[in-house]
């Protein structure tokens, strides 16, 4: 009975600590790896490597006057930057860091951090239309066409793999593909069938194109393209009220990579079948974020309609063609 | 009896765009009237920050109006101290040094690579990529340490005199430029062109939008990449030669497409045939005074004279009528962005904004030289 009570606040202080250091520090990692990239530093001048300055970011964004401006919808626009946030913490309780590391074994958790992830799109949806700037509502609504656009393909491809481990549970999805790497979902060699092998990579590139979309990422971050809307839907959004978005923006993030790492990097198992533990997820979903931070300073950023024909015309095409031939090869072989 | 049809409430809304704005570049304003996110109209609106530079010519000597000519196009200011100093050495009948002309040559090609360099970083960075901009201003800065070391100042230059140059270059210059061109040549092709021109994204942005057709060029009167990226071969250097540039061996780069493609090609190809045109003068450098013997107060008699050169982003002309003073009586100065940027309103309806923003970044607009 004693652990009953305590699990939960243990894992509520530590899924809260584990949110709150990714959204502080991959602000960081993020203006490192960009600093990199451009053959520049980075942050260096407060703490060593600049270690500190996500905290002094966040002192200066706490101490700064939250502005509501003239003529916004004013409860509207204090919920939805608290709205952007926990969805993003919340879908975390039902990731399996490792064997038995998840907060709350769900049967359905696929399910629900879709839910969940639909609702960070109604905040920005919310945000910016209550913000009542012409650019703010430009943003949501391409936002929305956006998320709507790259949830049905994202969904598909999940469906697959649903249809290939049988489950909806994400620890079960995970232990399923126990073993090396020729084990895990992004090349199903073993126990498959040759073409599913082939199939699967597919559905792993259309999955994390979409997990970048969904993310409202470069170069798909068309909700705040500070170049065509100045900030988007966060441009009237200042102190922690822009600082919430943001941590929720690097939360969907590691969500984004976690739900990628347990759907096709076979979750917390090392690749050659040896070692397994919650330290090759954690391994696995930093490699993610910065294939995503890469991405960012890499690339330009596409057009809103070519963003859309992408995923009406390509991915959900593809990802159809792709659900329709994995059900076959489960039912053939 | 039928009622007639009750329409809607307008669906148009009007988005001020600037003049604080990130892909303004400057003080610019643009009332567009939106529909969703196609542009219905587009109106700049100018003015933010007129200098009266006109004006300041008038009230001063011809010297102290010298300095004015870098504050317009700061970013190819050598071309417009070039374009000012030729109008008043016209006026006064000057005789420029073979060795001034030749240093003019070098610096101003060197000014036109930094130019379209900055424009390079600050197109794509409209386009959404932050990266190539900071790598076009490692190479830039090699270009201002350069200016700066023979001008002195490394934006707002100052450098030419009437009948020469302020200052003769050295071997140190010399040296630098050549290797600066070396480092430029080896990057071009792998950190501009791999990583940017030959970019899926850039290129499905760029390719067939934004189309500038000749007709709208002559109608607005563009000239310089804009022109030449519609397919019109006018470039000052060569239709209406002026310096030594007769004695360079180099090419127009010309594009018919008249999509911002074309227009960005178009300063990419410049970036290489400044380069040649550079390497050509400093191999044939002569020796000799780099000023002429020229008055301390110059009193040109009462004429009407025009200079024009080829500026970074077209022809930008001086108009100087003398009354026999010791400054211009008029300078009617013509700046190539204010051409450029009339015909936005024409080209801009009906595109999407997004693309919009990208023509404007393609037409390379450095705002205070369009309010002067």
């Amino acid at each position: 009975m004693d652990t009953s009570i305590w699990r939960p606040i243990l894992y509520l202080i530590g899924i809260m600590a584990f949110a709150g250091i990714n959204a502080a520090y991959l602000g960081w990692c993020e203006r490192k790896g960009a600093g990199h990239i451009q053959r520049r530093i980075g942050p260096k001048e407060v703490g060593p490597f600049g270690l500190l300055q996500p905290l002094a970011d966040g002192l200066k964004l706490m101490s700064k006057q939250l502005i509501v401006p003239q003529g916004v919808d004013d409860i509207i626009f204090r919920v939805a930057p608290i709205l952007a946030m926990i969805p993003a913490i919340t879908s975390m309780v039902a990731i399996p860091f490792s064997a038995n590391i998840q907060a709350r074994p769900i049967e359905l958790s696929v399910l629900l951090i879709f839910a969940l992830a639909s609702i960070a799109m109604i905040a920005i949806l919310l945000g910016g239309w209550a913000s009542g700037n012409k650019y703010a509502i430009i943003s949501a609504a391409r936002s929305v066409s956006q998320n709507v656009a790259y949830e049905i393909p994202m969904l598909i491809t999940v469906i697959t793999i649903v249809m290939l481990t049988g489950s909806m549970n994400l620890e079960e999805i995970a232990m399923k593909q126990q073993g090396g790497f020729w084990n895990w979902n992004i090349f199903p060699i073993v126990g498959h069938s040759i073409a599913q092998a082939i199939i699967m990579p597919v559905s792993f590139i259309i999955f994390f194109i979409c997990s970048v979309a969904e993310t409202n990422r470069a170069p798909f971050d068309m909700a705040e393209a500070e170049s065509e809307l100045v900030a988007g839907f966060m441009t009237e959004y200042g102190s922690m009220g822009f600082g919430l978005f943001m941590m929720g923006e690097y939360l969907n993030i590691v969500v984004g990579a976690c739900l990628t790492t347990v759907l096709f990097l076979g979750g917390w198992h090392g690749p050659f079948g040896l070692t397994s533990g919650v330290l090759w997820f954690i391994i696995k979903i930093y490699i993610l974020i910065f294939l995503f931070i890469l991405i960012r300073w890499t690339y330009p950023r596409t057009q809103i309609y070519k963003l859309l024909n992408l995923s009406w015309k390509v991915l959900i095409p593809i990802s159809l063609a792709n659900l329709l031939l994995t059900a076959f090869f489960i039912k053939v072989f | 009896m039928t009622v007639p049809i009750q329409c809607g409430p307008d669906e148009t809304f009007v988005l001020n765009l600037g003049p604080q704005h990130p892909a303004t570049h400057g003080v610019l304003r643009v009332k567009l009237t939106m529909d969703g996110e196609y542009v219905v109209k587009a109106e700049p609106v100018l003015g933010y920050i007129h200098r009266m530079h006109e004006k300041m010519a008038e009230a001063g000597t011809f010297a102290q109006f010298m300095p004015n000519t870098g504050r317009m196009d700061y970013l190819s200011a050598l071309s417009y101290n070039q374009g000012y100093v030729m109008a008043v050495e016209r006026a006064a009948g000057i005789e420029v040094p073979e060795r001034a002309e030749y240093i003019r040559t070098i610096t101003v090609e060197l000014n036109r690579i930094s130019s379209h360099l900055l424009w390079f970083g600050a197109f794509v960075l409209d386009l959404g990529g932050f990266t190539p901009l900071l790598y076009a201003f490692d190479d830039r800065e090699k270009i201002l340490d350069l200016l700066e070391h023979v001008t002195g100042s490394r934006l707002t230059y100052c450098y030419y005199r009437f009948g020469g140059v302020y200052n003769d270059i050295d071997d140190e210059f010399i040296t630098g430029t050549s290797d600066f061109i070396k480092r430029l040549r080896s990057r071009l092709p792998s950190l501009y062109h791999d990583l940017v021109t030959g970019n899926i994204i850039l290129i499905k942005r760029l390719k067939d939008i934004g189309f500038i057709t000749q007709e709208v060029c002559r109608k607005y009167g563009a000239t310089g990449p804009v022109a030449r990226g519609s397919g019109i071969n006018y470039d000052i250097r060569k239709n209406e030669p002026y310096s030594v540039y007769p004695e360079f061996n180099f090419d127009i780069p010309v594009y018919s497409e008249c999509d911002s493609m074309a227009r960005y090609m178009v300063r990419m190809d410049e970036i290489e045939q400044s380069m040649r045109i550079i390497e050509q003068a400093l191999d044939k450098l002569p020796d000799g005074p780099v000023m002429a013997k020229v008055p301390k107060a110059l009193k040109p008699a009462a004429g009407d004279c025009y200079a024009a050169v080829e500026a970074a982003r077209g022809s930008f002309g001086c108009r100087l009528v003398c009354d026999g003073g010791k400054g211009p009586y008029r300078l009617k100065l013509r700046s190539p962005t204010y051409s450029n940027l009339s015909l936005f309103g024409e080209v801009a309806e009906g595109m999407l904004l997004a693309d919009a923003l990208a023509l404007m970044g393609s037409l390379d607009l450095v705002i205070p030289e369009i309010d002067r």
